[in-house]
């Protein structure tokens, strides 16, 4: 089950709307996803909490599936 | 071994304690195991806290079914502290559980000293940046 890198980017957007999200297919079919995101929104959390924020953005797609591995990369500006 | 130690003032590298997503679904004590009576929320609940080093995984260390998995069972075991490993492709309702348990919806996942760290992205760049040897270090 695919989901096109603009998705994961609007999805975190929705909780992160400054989030500058780049998006990595490492297999070639759009189901396992490095996502580095880049946001204030982080600032002073630990890496548990900002990590937490991302995944709960895409909650649905990852308990659906359709995000089947997911490697997140979080900081500040 | 990664047995630095970094100074950290208030001890800002001890597990959370106010995140408001840490495991409450089970009670803190008569956590029964599914074979003693209790549920799976209940095991996995006793699990955490019998073992001061708990990695759910696909597979096993020896043979681990998943990068992610195999990344984070090679961490681990790294240290002088027992990894306590439990293989959830042997176990689909504590496959589901365990997302349920943590609120986190991937595997794996790492618990210490009954608390849980993270996945795997979150435990290597405790790895690299000395805080998991730090938090290992200070399990007792």
């Amino acid at each position: 089950m695919p989901i096109e890198p603009e998705e994961i980017g609007d999805l975190i957007r929705v909780a992160l709307p400054d989030a500058e999200v780049t998006c990595t297919d490492l297999t070639g079919t759009l189901d396992h996803w490095q996502v580095d995101v880049v946001s204030l929104g982080f600032a002073g959390k630990r890496l548990l909490a900002q990590h937490r924020m991302v995944k709960d953005a895409l909650h649905e797609r990852l308990m659906d599936g359709t995000i089947h591995a997911l490697t997140l990369k979080t900081r500040t500006p | 071994m990664a047995k630095i130690s970094l100074p950290i003032a208030g001890g800002a590298a001890k597990a959370p304690a106010s995140d408001s997503k840490t495991p409450s679904a089970a009670p803190a004590t008569g956590n029964k195991t599914r074979a003693e009576g209790g549920t799976v929320m209940t095991e996995i609940a006793h699990e955490v806290s019998a073992n001061k080093l708990v990695l759910y995984m696909k597979g096993s260390p020896a043979m681990p079914q998943c990068g992610f998995s195999a990344r984070s069972a090679q961490i681990l075991s790294q240290f002088d502290v027992p990894l306590y490993t439990v293989d959830i492709l042997r176990d689909p309702e504590k496959r589901q559980a365990i997302k349920e348990f943590s609120k986190w919806p991937t595997i794996p996942q790492v618990y210490i000293g009954g608390e849980f760290v993270g996945g795997s992205d979150i435990l290597a760049e405790m790895y690299e940046n000395g805080e998991l040897g730090e938090m290992l270090s200070e399990l007792g």
